[in-house]
C-alpha cells in the first residue's frame, strides 16, 4: 500500500496549498511505513518540484479540459488503485470540497475533511480537525482499510525534505465532462485569503469605503492580504469575497490585525484559529479584545498610518 | 418541477461547546437547535425562488430524531411543501448522505441543494458524497444558480480569490454559500401552515459508520490580551517580531 496525494495547479502551478498537501503525505506515509505519491491533473512545469516536499514518485495526467470533478475524481480513484494507494490526501480548498466525499464514495472508505494536523496511529488512523467553527478540536478514527484527508489551509508548514523528481505520465483514460466552464475570474497579483499567511482585516469603524486607503497601505507594508468584516461586505464598501467569519470564508493565519471591528461571535468563528490576532479599536469594551494577543485602544485613523511607518522602519532593518 | 433540500439542525451559534461520554459526545443538555444557517438562509430561500418562478415544488429532507421536528416545521413555514424526515441521527457525513441517497431514489427531483458546510462539525462534505452515490455533478460553494432552459442551469461557484461560472443539463447536486439568496422570515401565514402540510417520517436503512470520534478536545485558553499604547507602534512590531513570531 501507499499514500495517493492529489495536487491541484491553479494555471499550471503548484500553490502553497499543494507543498502543504504533498508534506502532509509524506509525513503520513512516514508514520504508515509507507512510500507517497504525487498526483498531477493537468499541464504544469512545477511537478518535479514534488519530490522535494517528500513525493517519492510524481503522476502526471496530460489533461487539457477545466475541472470537472466526475472525471477528476474517476482519475483519483483509478490511479489509487493501480497504485495499491490505500489512503488519499487533498487539499480542502473549492476543489477540493466538490472531489474529497466523492473518492470516499469510491474508495467505499472513511473521509476527515478539513484537518487541521498530522494523523497519528491509535487502534485506527487518527485524524484531528476542528469543529464548532473553531471552538473545540475532533479528532477522527477511520474505521475503514482505506481513507481520505482533506487538509485545511495553513494547517501544515511544508519542508524540503527530498529532491526533484521526474514526473511519470499517466496514460489513463479519461471520461466525457457532463458540465463546462465558461468562465473563471480570479483577483491577480494577492494571495488568496485561504491560504494569505499575514491578514489585515478592517470593519464598520473605518466609517465608510474611501478611507480604506490606510489599510490597504498597512497590507501593502506587510505583504498581507486585505480582508473584511460581514456588514462591510454587505454593504459594498468592499468585495464579498474578503469577507471573513461564519458565513464568509473561515481563515486562520499567522497573523490577523483586526480594524475597527468589534468581534461578533459570528466573526470570531472564521478568524479565532489565527495564530496571533491584533485588535485596534476605539472602544475597550469591544468583545475582541478578549481573543486577540494584542490590543490597541486607540483612533484607528492615526493608530493603522503609525504602524505602517513602524512596520517599513522595520522592514528597512531586516 | 421538484427540488429536493437536505437541511441539518446545528447548535445556535452562541451556544456553549462542551463534551460528554469521555470526551467522545457533543453534550446537547439545555442547547438550543437551529437549522443550519447554510441550507436555511441559501439554499432553501433559493429552491424556493426557482420553484415559484417555474411552478415547482421544494420538499426538504433530514435525517434526524423526532427532536429535529421543530426545525423542520420552521423549514415548512418558510415556504417548502413537504417533509421528509429519516428517523435516525447520523453519526458522519457519509451516513446522512447514505440515508439520503436511499430516499432521493424514489424522488423524481430535477437538482438537490444543500448548505456548504454545517456549523457544528464544518465536514463541508455530505453533498458530494451524496452526488456520488447518485453519480451526478456535485458543485460546492455556489452563488448563483440560474435556470437558463427547460433542464438546462447556470451556476457560480466560490474558488479561491474569486469565482467560477459553468453550465450544466440536467440533475445535479450544489452546495450554496452566502449570496445565493437573502433570508427569508417566515411569517405567521407560513407558521400556521406549516403545521398542517406533510411531514413524512421514514425509517432509515442498515448503515455501518466508516469514522468514530475518538475524543472532543477544547483549545487551551488564550494566555490574555497584552495591551500597547497607541502612540507605541514600534513596541509592536517588535513584539509580532521577538515574540509572536509572524513578522
Amino acid at each position: 500500500m501507499s499514500i495517493l496525494v492529489y495536487i491541484e495547479t491553479p494555471g499550471g502551478k503548484i500553490k502553497k496549498s499543494g507543498f502543504e498537501a504533498m508534506y502532509y503525505g509524506a509525513k503520513t506515509a512516514e508514520l504508515l511505513k509507507t512510500t507517497c505519491i504525487g498526483l498531477i491533473i493537468g499541464e504544469s512545469d512545477d511537478a518535479p518540484q514534488l519530490g522535494k516536499y517528500g513525493a517519492g514518485s510524481v503522476i502526471q495526467v496530460p489533461y487539457k479540459g477545466d475541472f470537472d470533478a466526475q472525471i477528476f475524481t474517476d482519475i483519483i480513484y483509478k490511479t489509487a488503485s493501480v497504485k495499491n494507494c490505500h489512503v488519499v490526501v487533498l487539499s480542502h480548498t473549492a476543489d477540493g470540497k466538490c472531489l474529497s466525499g466523492r473518492i470516499s464514495v469510491k474508495m467505499e472508505c472513511g473521509i476527515v475533511s478539513a484537518a487541521c494536523g498530522l494523523p497519528e496511529m491509535k487502534s485506527h488512523l487518527c485524524v484531528p480537525k476542528m469543529v464548532f467553527s473553531g471552538k473545540a478540536k475532533a479528532w477522527y478514527n477511520i474505521l475503514t482499510e482505506k481513507g481520505v484527508i482533506s487538509i485545511s489551509g495553513n494547517s501544515i508548514q511544508p519542508q524540503i525534505i527530498g529532491q526533484d523528481v521526474t514526473p511519470e505520465i499517466s496514460n489513463i483514460e479519461i471520461p466525457a465532462s457532463k458540465i463546462k466552464v465558461v468562465s473563471r475570474k480570479t483577483v491577480d497579483g494577492i494571495v488568496p485569503l485561504p491560504e494569505a499567511e499575514l491578514v489585515v482585516s478592517a470593519g464598520r469603524g473605518m466609517k465608510g469605503p474611501e478611507n480604506w486607503g490606510i489599510v490597504e497601505d498597512l497590507a501593502q507594508s506587510l505583504g498581507a492580504t486585505t480582508a473584511c468584516s460581514r456588514p462591510v461586505a454587505d454593504t459594498g464598501w468592499r468585495p464579498h469575497h474578503e469577507h471573513v467569519g461564519q458565513t464568509g470564508v473561515a481563515i486562520k493565519p499567522n497573523l490577523y490585525i483586526a480594524i475597527g471591528i468589534s468581534g461578533a461571535i459570528q466573526h470570531l468563528a472564521g478568524v479565532n484559529n489565527s495564530k496571533t490576532i491584533v485588535v485596534i479599536n476605539k472602544d475597550p469594551e469591544a468583545p475582541f479584545f478578549k481573543a486577540a494577543d494584542y490590543g490597541i485602544v486607540g483612533d484607528l485613523f492615526e493608530v493603522v498610518p503609525r504602524l505602517t511607518t513602524a512596520i517599513q522602519k522595520f522592514k528597512q532593518g531586516h | 418541477m421538484d427540488i429536493l433540500v437536505c437541511i441539518s439542525k446545528t447548535p445556535d451559534t452562541t451556544s456553549r461547546v462542551s463534551f460528554k461520554s469521555g470526551d467522545t459526545e457533543y453534550n446537547s443538555d439545555g442547547i438550543s437547535f437551529i437549522l443550519n444557517p447554510y441550507d436555511e438562509w441559501y439554499a432553501l430561500v433559493r429552491a424556493l425562488e426557482i420553484a415559484e418562478t417555474h411552478q415547482g415544488k421544494v420538499t426538504v429532507v433530514h435525517a434526524g430524531d423526532q427532536s429535529s421536528d421543530i426545525v423542520i416545521r420552521k423549514a415548512l413555514a418558510i415556504g417548502a411543501e413537504e417533509a421528509i424526515r429519516i428517523d435516525i441521527n447520523p453519526k458522519d457525513p457519509f451516513e446522512t448522505a447514505f440515508q439520503i441517497a436511499s430516499q432521493v431514489r424514489s424522488g423524481n427531483y430535477r437538482f438537490i441543494l444543500t448548505g456548504k458546510e454545517t456549523i457544528d462539525y464544518n465536514g463541508a462534505v455530505m453533498g458530494s458524497i451524496l452526488a456520488e452515490m447518485l453519480d451526478a455533478p456535485f458543485i460546492a460553494n455556489i452563488t448563483r444558480l440560474d435556470m437558463t432552459g427547460p433542464d438546462a442551469y447556470e451556476i457560480t461557484r466560490e474558488i479561491e480569490g474569486g469565482e467560477e461560472v459553468c453550465v450544466l443539463n440536467g440533475f445535479f447536486v450544489a452546495s450554496a454559500a452566502k449570496g445565493l439568496a437573502e433570508q427569508r422570515i417566515p411569517n405567521m401565514k407560513g407558521i400556521m401552515m406549516s403545521k398542517s402540510k406533510p411531514l413524512q417520517v421514514v425509517p432509515a436503512v442498515p448503515f455501518n459508520n466508516v469514522v468514530s470520534v475518538e475524543k472532543f478536545t477544547l483549545p487551551e485558553a488564550k494566555k490574555g490580551v497584552t495591551m500597547i499604547s497607541p502612540e507605541n507602534m514600534e513596541e509592536l512590531v517588535r513584539l509580532l517580531h521577538e515574540e509572536a513570531k509572524v513578522i
